[in-house]
This record gives C-alpha cells, structure tokens and sequence, in this order.
C-alpha cells in the first residue's frame, strides 16, 4: 500500500508536467485547428532560459525562493517572446494556406529550435542548478514527497487556475472563446483575430516554459533533444483529456504521468514510453472525442 | 515544379559525395595514422573526452621523446566523434578504416559501441584497443581486438565480494540499464558472485539509458529494504539516481562499476553520493610513482585538474600501441615500411598490421599508470581493482582487490 500511494505521489508530479505542456497543445488547437508540434521544444527552452538565469541570478550557489521565483519569470517571459516569434514569423504566413502546410511549418519550427539548441547550447547535457534545496517532507505510512515535489504542485494548479481565470473571467479570455468557436464570426463582432491567436500563443508557451523550470528542478538533466518525448506525451496528454479543452489537458496530463509511472514500477520500464501510445490508442478506439471532449456537432 | 526539386536534390546529393571523395582521397603522404572513436558529444561524452586527453599525452610524450616520429614517419591522431551511440560508432569506425587507412584504432570506453565498431577493424586487419570497455563479448569479436583493462566477470565479482566481505551486507537491490550492455553483464556478474558469497538479491529494476525519472523504481526498491543498491550504469544516470533516491528516503549506500568514473559525477550526483563505492581501474591517492608522474603532466596541460581512470587507460592504450610500433622499426624496419598511409590496401600493409597485432598481443608485464599489464590469451589485462569511496565531495581510495 505505501509503494502504490508513493508512486501515486510520483506519478502525480510527473503528470503535472504533461499537463502544463498539453495545455498549450490544446489551447493552440482550440483556436486555430493546429497541432503546434513546435511546443514541446518551447518547454526545451524554458528549462534553458531557467538554467542561464539561474547562472546569472547566482541561484546555484545561494538559493532562496525570490531568486527561485525570479528565474521561473525570466524563463516565462523569455518563452513567451520565443512564442510571439514563432506564431508571427511561421504560423502567421501559412494561416490562409492548408492545415498541413501549417503541420509541416510547425514541424520546421519544430527542428530548427531542436538544432538551433544544439548550435547554441551544445550537444552535451547539462545540470540545472538546485534552485531550492530538496528536503523530505513524510506524508505517513512512509509515503514522503520532496519540497520540489510541492512546489511543482503548487505552482502548476496556481498557474492552472490563472489560465481558468483567464479564459472564463476577462475580456481577452472572452474574446478567445469566441475565436475557437468562429474566426468569421469573432471577427464580426469587433475582435482582432490576429491579437487573440497571439495571445494564445504567448499564454501556451509561458506554460511550458513553466513546466520546463518546474521538471528541470526535479529532472535535472537538460539538453536539446529533451523536449521531444515529454511533446509527444502532452499531446497525448491532450488528446485523451479532448483536445482543445483545457480541464481536458490537465486530467489527460494526469492520466499520463500516474500511467506511466505505474507501469515502470509494477510491469517494465522499457513500457514507459509505450504506454502513452497504447493509452493514444485506445482513446480512439473507445471515444475518440477525449475524456472530457464534446463529439463535434453535425452540420447541416 | 516537383520533378526539378528531385532533380536539384540529386544535384546536390551528388555534389556533397564528389567533395567528400576528393577532400579524403589524392595521394597520401608517408605518414602513420592512428585513429581514435569516442563520445566527444552526446550523454557520457566525459568519456569520449577523456580517452581524447589520454591519447594527446601519450602523443605529447612521443614528440618530447623522438619530434612525434616513429621509424622517421610522422605519427598523425585522428579523433572521430560517435555522439554515444552505437550505430554511429560503425559509421565512423568505416570512415577510420576506409578513408583516413589508419594503421590501427583506439577506442571506444563504452561497451556497446566498442561490439559496434569491432567487427569492421577485424574484418579488415586493423588492430583495435579499447583502453576501458570492460564487457567480455568485446575481445571476443576477433584476435585483432585487446583492450587496457579488466573484464566485467572480475569487475562484478570485485563489487560482490566489497558488499560481502567489507561492508557485510547481506540483502542487496540491483538497478541496471537494459539497453547496456555492460551493465546487463555486470549485474549477471554481481548477482552470481553475491550470492555464491551467501547473499540475496532482493529485488531488480530496470531502467534505460537517458531517462530521467527513476522514482517509480526506486520506490519498489525501497519496498523491499535493501542494504545497499547495485547500481552498474554510467555516470549521469548514477548522479540523478543517487539523488531521487535520497529524495525518496533511501538512506542505504549505492554501489557501482567503472561506469561512474567522470569528473562529472560528483557535480550531478552531489551530497546524495556520500558514502557510496564504486569499482574502478585507479586511484588518484595512490602513491604509485609512475602514476603521480602521470598525475603531473595531465595537471599541466589540463589546467590543474586530476584525470580519471579513463584518461589513464586511454595513455596505456597509446603508448602500448605506439612501443608496438617502436619495436617494430626497430626488429624489422623493411616490414615497419608497410604501415605508413601510402601503402594502405596493399599487402605490405597487411602484412604490418599483421606484425602489430602480434608484438601488441606478446604484451606482458607492461608498467602502465594503471597499473602492471599483461594480455592474457583473450587479450584482456589481467590487473587488480580498486575500489573508490565517495567522501566529502571526493573520490577516495578504499581497497584493492586481486584477481
């Protein structure tokens, strides 16, 4: 019973991860029917923001939790801009074009942040620095949870209730809503279409920079390649929770991360990676709409 | 429009292959060239980087002792990167054999990518030291391929006579990498060993080289309260193991192999690595005067850093090659002719390398930096182990233990 509730502790924390990244998937997807393969290269690049300014911060020598905070906003804001860039310059052009001319544009933007990285960063990995000393904490029954753990929880439920917040709360999340039903007919009622993809896209992709900085606190290993898996996972993540919803994203995230951990820990741990697959399989077969997913509407 | 892209590709295709030809081939001077294939990138590329320092001493060493010559032929290293990954490490080794018609090989540190390129120096008579590839399939491969240090039969039970004998352990946890090879040997070994010693091994995990998440093992581990965990993988995977592991309360000591010799080790794994032991070819402390001159040089030249095992065992390897090549000069200079680059293909060159494979082969008693060499009739160094405790932020000489 303890080693099920202390993965269940493991599988939550990673799932969390998954969940920020995949709400970026499936805002992006709400909005403009795109797969932004380029996301999980996004969450690459916060954990590298987060790395360099915690280098300029001195964070890796003296931690303290302003610091901490500092480098999660440097690393958001950071990312954010990278998100501005990439819808402006490579999404924006093709919007008028086919949905797989934007899937193959979102493919190259995917390689060239891959590569990009690896000119810039270099090939081999790097550490990232203890931001917040790990400590401890027992939570009974010998189940214990690291103090990273709890920041990870703490900090992706805040930034997950901002996004609600957002969306169902203020003008611009109003506005978005709108876009996802109908670009036409958001655009008629006064709302700049282009100002609200954007937005769109500088929210997703503060979130994997987010997640990026909350995994590498606790994953310490970064290099270039590394967003390629946890992208994949996400976008599974998505799409079991129904993509282009958000309370979606999260469960789906959570589904994934506690899934994976369980089979690495009762069946085998080449399985990891397969397991998302198998659950992206399943999914649909059984309801291909996603957890929580509407099933389209027909048009008559 | 489509078939004049395909037509540009072609072109360019064709053009990148016609460079690549007339930038390895032309006439080639007398030369002796040495090759040399590592990890300078990718996860573990501290090993591949390390071998590289060792051969550049050893190299250092022979333009103090006769300008870089050899018989009067330039000797010339050709260092080429395999990123850590098998299937790249065959690539190169081609490319070693096919365009540069090295005379021989060094390398690799890793045991998968040393099977990968093995066959290709066996098949075409270039002898191959792997100055540290501990798996025993490596030598196996063909009577062209040595290497520099012990084997990972000796190496497990080295481990399992530690925990045995030294630390009196009784119940023990194995973690190893299933895509290694060397450390799916290793804990074959171990386990064998361990538990001939009256030993149990509680339980085994498995995890794959470049993961990041070990909680979910580690937590069916702790399940079942080891003594201590055998961990035979390589240096990351051992620091960020090390430190999930204490994270998730683990207290025991973490056992290892030669795998976790790298500087980097201490910088990833941090303070989660006191009091853990691995195995390994030497000990920086060991007052052995061959060794500290060595020490010397490479603090030198590498600005005041100690070596690692790796960079010494890649120095043996260098200089066992280059003695084999001095000797043969000397013993038949008419011969030694063959291995200079102009005659590569040739039968004088065959018969050469033929020549090298032998003289390398007769090493006995060879006085190394890591320790008294002989090659056994598997062309393995038969030599002690240390074992190596990790203290106060240090690796620190514990034990040795014989063959």
């Amino acid at each position: 019973m303890t080693e099920f509730l202390q993965q269940l502790v493991n599988g939550v924390t990673l799932g969390l991860g998954y969940a920020l990244i995949a709400l970026g998937y499936t805002m992006v997807y709400g909005i403009l029917r795109l797969i932004n393969f380029a996301h999980g290269d996004v969450y690459m690049l916060g954990a590298f923001f987060g790395f360099y300014a915690a280098r300029l911060t001195g964070a890796a020598v003296e931690p303290n939790p302003l610091k901490a905070a500092g480098i999660l906003l440097i690393s958001m804001v950071g990312c954010g801009l990278v998100g501005f860039l990439i819808e402006r310059f490579a999404y924006k052009p093709v919007r008028k074009s086919s949905r797989l001319a934007a899937l193959i544009t979102a493919i190259g933007v995917s390689l060239l942040l891959e590569n990009g990285g690896l000119l810039l960063f270099g090939a081999d990995p790097k550490f990232f620095p203890q931001i917040v000393r790990a400590t401890n904490i027992p939570l009974g029954m010998g189940v214990t949870i690291s103090n990273q753990q709890i920041i990870i929880l703490v900090v992706s439920v805040a930034l997950m209730l901002a996004l609600r917040f957002i969306v169902l709360n203020t003008r611009a999340g109003k506005a978005m809503r709108a876009v996802s039903y109908s670009h036409t007919a958001a655009a008629l009622m006064g709302i700049s279409v282009d100002r609200i993809i954007t937005f769109t896209f500088v929210l997703g992709s503060m979130l994997a920079a987010a997640a990026g900085v909350l995994v590498a606190l606790q994953n310490p290993k970064i290099e270039p390649y590394m967003g390629i898996m946890p992208g994949l996972k996400a976008f599974v993540a998505a799409v079991l929770g129904g993509i282009g919803n958000i309370p979606g994203a999260v469960l789906g995230g959570l589904v994934m991360g506690i899934a994976e951990v369980m089979v690495v820990g009762y069946l085998s741990p080449t399985w990891r990676d397969a397991i998302a697959f198998v659950l992206l399989i399943l999914i649909l077969l059984v309801r291909p709409s996603g957890l929580l997913g509407q099933p389209p509407a027909e048009k008559v | 429009m489509r078939s004049g892209n395909g037509v540009r590709l072609a072109l360019a295709a064709a053009f990148t292959v016609t460079l690549g030809i007339a930038g390895c081939g032309g006439n080639s001077p007398e030369e002796l060239v040495v090759g040399e294939y590592g990890s300078l990138t990718g996860g573990d590329a501290d090993f591949g980087l390390s071998t590289k320092r060792g051969v550049e001493l050893a190299m250092d060493d022979l333009t103090a002792r006769s300008q870089g010559k050899i018989g009067g032929l330039p000797v010339r290293i050709v260092a080429e990167d395999d990123q850590g990954k098998p299937e790249e490490a065959a690539t190169v080794v081609q490319k070693l054999v096919n365009q540069d018609r090295v005379l021989a090989v060094i390398g690799e540190v890793a045991s998968s990518r040393s099977i990968a390129g093995g066959p290709i120096c066996q098949a075409a008579g270039v002898p191959m030291i792997s100055p540290s590839s501990t798996n025993p399939k490596v030598t196996l491969i063909g009577d062209y391929i040595f290497r520099m240090c012990f084997i990972d039969p000796f190496q497990g039970t080295v481990m399992a006579k530690f925990a045995a004998q030294n630390l009196k352990l009784k119940q023990v946890a194995i973690l190893k990498d299933v895509k290694n090879e060397y450390s799916i040997g290793l804990t074959e070994f171990f386990t064998k060993a361990f538990t001939g010693l009256g030993g149990t091994i509680v339980g085994e995990q498995a995890y794959s080289s470049g993961d990041q998440d070990f909680r979910a093992q580690l937590t069916a581990i702790k399940a079942k309260h080891p003594e201590a965990i055998y961990l035979p993988g390589y240096y990351t995977e051992a620091g960020l193991i090390a430190r999930q592991a204490r994270e998730l309360g683990i207290k025991v000591p973490i056992l290892g192999g030669d795998g976790w010799e790298s500087d980097q080790l201490i910088g990833i794994g941090g303070d989660a690595l006191e009091g853990c032991y691995y195995s390994n070819h030497f000990a920086v402390d060991n007052p052995d005067p061959r060794l500290q001159g060595f020490l010397k040089k490479h603090r030198a030249k590498y600005d005041n850093q100690d070596p690692n095992a790796i960079v010494g065992l890649a120095y043996d390897a260098a200089n066992v090659l280059f003695g084999a090549m001095e000797t043969l000069s000397k013993q038949d200079p008419e011969a030694f002719k063959g291995l200079s680059s102009s005659k590569a293909g040739s039968e004088a060159r065959k018969a050469a390398t033929k020549k090298i494979r032998d003289l390398i082969a007769a090493t006995k008693d060879y006085a190394g930096v890591t320790g008294v060499i002989t090659l056994d009739e598997n062309r393995n160094a038969t030599k002690p182990a240390m074992v190596l405790e990790i203290k106060g932020g240090k690796k620190v000489y514990n034990t040795t233990i014989n063959p």
